[in-house]
């Protein structure tokens, strides 16, 4: 019986991720904010298949509280497998321009609060000398755009963490996955003007990034074919790409 | 995401909805409000398996609540299960199948919403021995701009329970339900099939196989005339006494785009209703089928819809009262054929004497025939006025689900109800069919 920790368990990509995992028969540790959305989230679970489903209420920028989730969570579940770390937030871009205070906010709920929580993991997974940790940053991170630089660089900080981590796990034999999706038809692009060809389902999400984590993957685009497209837009060189409306 | 364009299945009448969603229970009353203010109303969308205008909000603003798809509870010890309104009836499927329990009523697709599939008090083929789709509902939660949650049931608020079970998503969101399910041993079918030469075979047929099936259906070849008028097949089935309770997820083609013009015209009609009945036996036959393929066969080729080219169709679907039925059938496939319109997708059914707690349940005891058009324009003026006609003499009526024309006259005499739907309706809530038929 595979053993998951999610963060960020109400997000729409992490719930379609721990629909598998149920379905896998996985005995499954749910973070979250919001109480009410965890337990309708844990409810669902544990029909779908899950045979033990814990909730924990936690705030991704109390880093204090880090170190005890995990440990709960290792308690609860008797050791990790996988973990996934889903939480996060998209930044209202005029907002952090006009303020630092906000800007440094939402860099913290997107980047800092996850370093400090890949921290915690990797010493945890470390000891245990086995596991597998899933992050989800973002196609974003890939280059700054000025529409959501502030998303983008925090998504980048971590992208950046995790090459080096990972190559560190690698030898205590854990595995770290940076994952990053393109536009996913979820609350948080609610509202969005995306063109829809390009927006993914996030169950269709959720399959390629279970599957990535468990192949130990080290870095996914999902769905796939947003690897092409951002070793495109990667490519444009920086006189161009400034003048772009991308 | 709020995506503009939503149309309902029959891509007819060509109303492009913009759908906001929701995806907490918790705020659906604010979604409501809100389209209420910025549109002046709203309608609840699940995965539009509607044909026609009913799932097609007045505002053209629809509240879409397909994400509202999580489980809340199953006892596998006695088949209850409650779950959000936008879970889809394959993923019921899926979760209780291998426990060894079914949907009750299943209608011919499964890519429905558990709320779609109440609002439109579905049937299926076993409305004979099962009745509608409300009738299995202990209770669910509906979400009103003007009272916010309630709980109904048949003990619970009975005039909102009845009013909600066919209610076409006009008195309030349904937030979830808490449903009956009916045990299985397998999820294979064991039945019989055998090609009906006229309409008089078809009842005999009926007559004899209903009663010891619980899921009968037939296909009719709505092209032939004279002697072979009324020719078709009869299937009929019941789930196997042992075998493997697997889930299939066979997930087949999908039509790729949709082409500039309908693929389905008269030749081509022709061609496939003579060798579809050509290769069904003569005598009665011993059939095995797994689940999918027995109740949703359209499933398997993937917005098949596509296939009616940009102008889309209209589904025509009726019942006839039992005292008239084969004299009204009769007369509605002489119509038909005459027309030479018609789909591959021609289906005949016997409706029991079940009645369904919904107001404006569509089956009645008789018989049901459901036919596909591609749209024309003189679809309505010509074919579907004569086809009303027959309905309206035999005291038959048509079926909100699929309909985009009916009149207005037609629906309240069918409907007497519709007034007491109409006297619960949530003032923030008003369809395209709804307007059309009741203003």
């Amino acid at each position: 019986m595979k053993r998951v920790l999610v963060f960020g368990a109400t997000s729409a990509i992490a719930t379609a991720c721990a629909r598998i995992w149920a379905q896998e028969r996985a005995a499954l540790f749910l973070v979250g904010r919001d109480l009410v959305k965890l337990h309708a989230v844990a409810d669902d679970l544990a029909v779908r298949g899950a045979p033990a489903v814990h909730t924990q209420q936690a705030e991704a920028n109390d880093i204090a509280a880090h170190a005890g989730v995990v440990e709960a969570a290792a308690r609860a579940l008797g050791g990790i497998d996988i973990a996934l770390i889903a939480h996060g937030s998209l930044p209202d871009q005029a907002a952090c321009e006009a303020d630092a205070g906000a800007m440094l906010q939402e860099f913290a709920i997107n980047g800092t609060s996850v370093l400090a929580l890949l921290t915690v993991l990797a010493n945890h997974m470390e000891k245990q000398r086995g596991g597998a940790i899933g992050v989800i940053t973002s196609v974003a991170g890939d280059r700054g755009r000025p529409g959501n630089y502030v998303y983008g660089s925090a998504k980048a900080a971590v992208s950046t963490f995790c090459e080096g981590l990972r190559a560190r796990l690698f030898r205590a034999g854990v595995s770290l996955t940076d994952i990053r999706p393109g536009f996913v038809a979820t609350p948080m692009t609610q509202g969005l003007k995306l063109p829809p060809m390009l927006v993914a389902e996030p169950a269709v999400v959720a399959r390629r990034i279970v599957a990535g984590i468990a192949r130990q993957a080290g870095v996914l685009y999902v769905p796939a074919w947003w690897g092409l497209i951002m070793l495109v837009i990667r490519s444009i060189p920086r006189a161009l790409f400034k003048r772009l409306r991308l | 995401m709020s995506a503009a364009g939503v149309l309902s299945w029959g891509n007819h009448p060509r109303f492009p909805q913009t759908a906001v969603d929701c995806s907490w229970g918790g705020q659906a009353r604010a979604c409501l409000e809100q389209l209420q203010q910025a549109n002046g109303g709203t309608l609840p969308f699940g995965s539009g398996m509607s044909y026609g205008d009913s799932c097609l909000a007045a505002s053209d603003h629809v509240l879409r609540l397909r994400r509202l798809d999580r489980f809340i509870a199953a006892d596998w010890a006695s088949g209850v299960l409650s779950a959000e309104a936008g879970i889809t009836l394959e993923e019921l499927l899926a979760a209780s199948i291998p426990r060894g329990w079914f949907l009750p009523v299943v209608p011919g697709t499964r890519h429905a919403t558990l709320g779609g599939a109440i609002a439109n008090d579905v049937h299926g083929k076993n409305h004979h021995q099962r009745g509608t789709f409300g009738r299995h509902v202990r209770r669910f939660g509906l979400v009103r701009s003007d009272a916010g949650r309630l709980n109904c049931s048949p003990a619970e608020r009975p005039d909102l329970f009845r009013a909600t079970i066919g209610g076409l998503g006009l008195t309030g969101i349904i937030e979830w339900a808490e449903l009956q399910l009916v045990p299985i041993r397998a999820a294979r079918i064991t039945g019989i099939t055998r090609r009906f030469a006229d309409l008089d075979e078809f009842f005999a047929l009926s007559d004899e196989f209903d009663p010891r099936h619980e899921f009968c259906v037939s296909w009719v070849d709505c092209l032939a005339r004279g002697r072979r008028a009324g020719r078709g097949v009869y299937t009929a089935g019941n789930f196997a006494a042992d075998g493997a309770l697997a889930v299939e997820r066979a997930r087949g083609l999908t039509f790729p785009l949709t082409p500039p013009v309908s693929l389905v015209g008269r030749w081509s009609l022709r061609a496939f209703n003579e060798l579809y009945w050509r290769k069904s036996p003569r005598k009665l036959a011993a059939t095995q089928s797994g689940y999918g393929r027995f109740f949703f066969p359209l499933d398997a080729i993937g917005k098949w819809n596509r296939m009616y080219g940009p102008r889309g169709f209209q589904q025509y679907q009726c019942v006839i009262p039992a005292a008239d039925a084969r004299d009204g059938i009769r007369a509605l496939l002489a119509a038909v054929a005459d027309s030479g319109a018609g789909s591959f997708l021609a289906v005949l059914k016997r409706c029991g004497n079940i009645p369904s707690p919904g107001l404006l349940s569509f089956p009645m005891p008789g018989v049901t025939l459901a036919l596909d058009f591609p749209q024309t324009s003189t679809l309505e003026t010509a074919l579907f006025q004569k086809l009303d006609a027959i309905v309206r003499e035999t005291g038959g009526r048509l079926y909100p689900a699929k309909d985009a024309h009916m009149s207005g006259a037609d629906f309240r005499r069918g409907y007497p109800a519709w007034t007491q739907v109409e006297a619960l309706r949530d003032p923030a809530l008003l369809s395209r069919f709804w307007r059309r038929v009741t203003q």
